[in-house]
């Protein structure tokens, strides 16, 4: 499996990375080698197997629809990096 | 070295102090800890304060729960209300819950002594605990090795008497490799037998909290508390808890072992290979039967693993945005440049590494290739450990391929790293129970694991199978020294 530095790119900014050149190097070869290593899963063919998602036979929890008390605001918002009026606060994201 | 029964005993009959009991073990705490670097936070005066509240309720002749002022250990990805929790990251490194995770108000309920927070790769993702932002946990049976992980604080401090019991996390072995690498015992339950609820999220459809202790009585005492169902936390399993010591003392005779042929193969070590094998003879002697089996879907476990891991992590770890909660980088120009700089600067090596392979393994025109083979490996493999649980009560393995390694053996190399965790991914992706217990020491003097497996929600098979071998095999005990 031949990963270029464009699909590293184009994969770090699917996962909001932004990798410093050295970084892209090193993670060129690392993604290499561990999908070499993936890849032994497609020495096989399955055609008629499910996918399974969740181990165990639980599907649709559902609960009875109680008001409960939510936690403070304030605590909540107290690992904010930034908070103003009770809100996070977030760069302009609207011109 | 007293299990925890003793202590408890102890401690109603008045013949120690729940003071004496933490005293003693911040004593060892401050003449170890310096080696060993287990623990990345510890409140020493909130330890002592609820230590002597226990001593005056209990003078005052209340009721205590059996458990009352036995230290507990916790890592550091189990959320403590008011009482940093940081992954070992530099994202969380200020990070204060302002709730519990469903096990650590189940401690408390128990009025356990919270004793501190243990070290652990970053976000749980590692195989030898050098992945933490802070500090490289050290193996007490050596100083030049590493304790396994990622779950290496929890398995070391064990390991060293600094904790009688601690709670860590297995999401492909992180509870039971470094309990293999450290000598100690460790049990990875059922998925969905103990709540994740508070359990900082690696990979989802894997993660499960379990205990780490010096004996299976302990570990099986802990269980006791920490299991259940949980309202909080939608994939615990409506099953009624039980008490996992019920079975302990029953005998294996005419029980069935499978001896999966395929974890006994090229790369595993010899010595580790002789010491389950002698193992499995320890088990017949007991009166079990033991017999070799294929488990033939094996070799896909590891790619799968680390494919459906990685997937998860790559979404789970998305929250991570510099907004809500934990680090956000000083300056940015816009909002994808706070994002970006934010996970840059504060996630890890390793922690980018998996990021990058789940969001490549998810991402358009490779989904199907990954992500979605990798769920159908998952069913096969599920599939066949059904079949053998039809015919056996456990299987036996060794825990890891290896004893512990040095420290920064395999730091280069992260497919190396990986295949540390060959024997204990396919236990996570089947969603079943395993517990690992020491069964001797190679050349070196490092502890040598093996992995009993049991079905889904009989974990009290498995601790019957390791508490026999641990009260009648012919094991030498040793006790670790160390600096």
């Amino acid at each position: 499996m031949k990963i270029t530095k464009d699909q590293v790119e184009h994969v770090a900014h699917l996962a909001r990375l932004s990798l410093t050149e050295e970084e892209k190097v090193q993670m060129t070869k690392d993604m290499e080698m561990i999908l070499e290593f993936a890849d032994q899963i497609n020495e096989y063919t399955f055609e008629d197997v499910n996918a399974t998602a969740h181990v165990i036979p639980i599907n649709n929890v559902f609960r009875d629809d109680e008001v409960s008390p939510s936690m403070n605001r304030d605590v909540l918002l107290s690992n904010a990096p930034s908070k103003e009026n009770g809100c996070y606060t977030v760069p302009k994201v609207v011109e | 070295m007293k299990t925890v029964l003793e202590m408890a005993n102890q401690l109603k009959n008045k013949e120690v102090s729940s003071l004496e009991l933490v005293e003693s073990y911040l004593k060892r705490i401050h003449d170890v800890e310096q080696h060993v670097n287990a623990f990345l936070h510890m409140d020493e005066e909130a330890i002592k304060t609820q230590a002597k509240s226990i001593d005056q309720r209990r003078a005052r002749g209340e009721e205590l729960s059996a458990f009352a002022g036995i230290p507990i250990s916790i890592k550091d990805n189990i959320c403590t209300k008011d009482i940093r929790t940081t992954c070992a990251s530099k994202m969380l490194e200020n990070f204060v819950p302002p709730y519990n995770a469903t096990v650590i108000n189940k401690i408390q309920s128990k009025d356990m002594i919270l004793f501190g927070k243990l070290n652990m790769d970053e976000f749980a993702m590692g195989s030898s605990t050098e992945n933490s932002a802070f500090k490289i946990t050290r193996n007490p049976w050596n100083l030049d090795y590493v304790p396994g992980g990622s779950s290496g604080g929890s398995a070391a401090a064990v390991a060293a008497m600094m904790t009688p019991l601690a709670l860590g996390s297995d999401t492909g072995g992180s509870i039971r490799q470094p309990a293999s690498y450290c000598g100690v015992v460790g049990l990875k339950p059922t998925y969905g037998r103990v709540s994740r609820f508070g359990l900082v999220a690696f990979a989802s459809s894997l993660d499960q909290i379990g205990p780490l202790g010096q004996n299976v009585e302990d570990v099986a005492l802990a269980m006791n508390v920490i299991g259940g169902h949980d309202a909080m936390d939608s994939t615990s399993a409506p099953v009624d808890s039980l008490d996992y010591t019920a079975k302990l003392k029953e005998s294996l005779k005419g029980k069935r072992i499978g001896l999966p042929i395929e974890f006994f193969g090229d790369g595993i070590n010899v010595e580790v290979k002789d010491a389950v094998l002698a193992a499995a003879k320890e088990y017949e002697n007991l009166g079990a039967i033991v017999e070799e089996v294929r488990f033939d879907l094996s070799n896909l476990s590891l790619p799968a693993y680390y494919l459906i891991s990685s997937a998860e992590a790559s979404s789970n770890l998305a929250r991570y945005d510099g907004i809500k909660y934990g680090y956000r980088t000083p300056e940015f120009e816009n909002l994808l440049d706070l994002y970006q700089k934010t996970r840059d600067e504060a996630f890890g090596k390793e922690v980018k590494r998996r990021i990058m392979l789940g969001t490549y393994a998810l991402s358009s025109g490779y989904y199907d290739a990954y992500y979605k083979k990798a769920q159908q490996v998952r069913t096969l493999i599920k599939q066949e450990f059904d079949q053998l649980f039809e015919k056996y009560d456990v299987l036996l393995t060794p825990t890891g391929p290896t004893t512990a390694f040095k420290v920064g053996a395999k730091t280069n190399n992260p497919v190396e790293m990986y295949l540390t965790d060959i024997c204990t991914v396919p236990i996570n992706i089947a969603g079943v129970p395993a517990i690992s217990i020491n069964c001797g020491y190679d050349q070196k003097g490092l502890p040598i694991g093996l992995q009993l497996i049991g079905k889904a929600f009989d974990e009290q098979t498995i601790l019957n199978f390791a508490y026999q071998y641990e009260q009648h095999a012919n094991v030498d005990k040793r006790t670790v020294t160390i600096g």
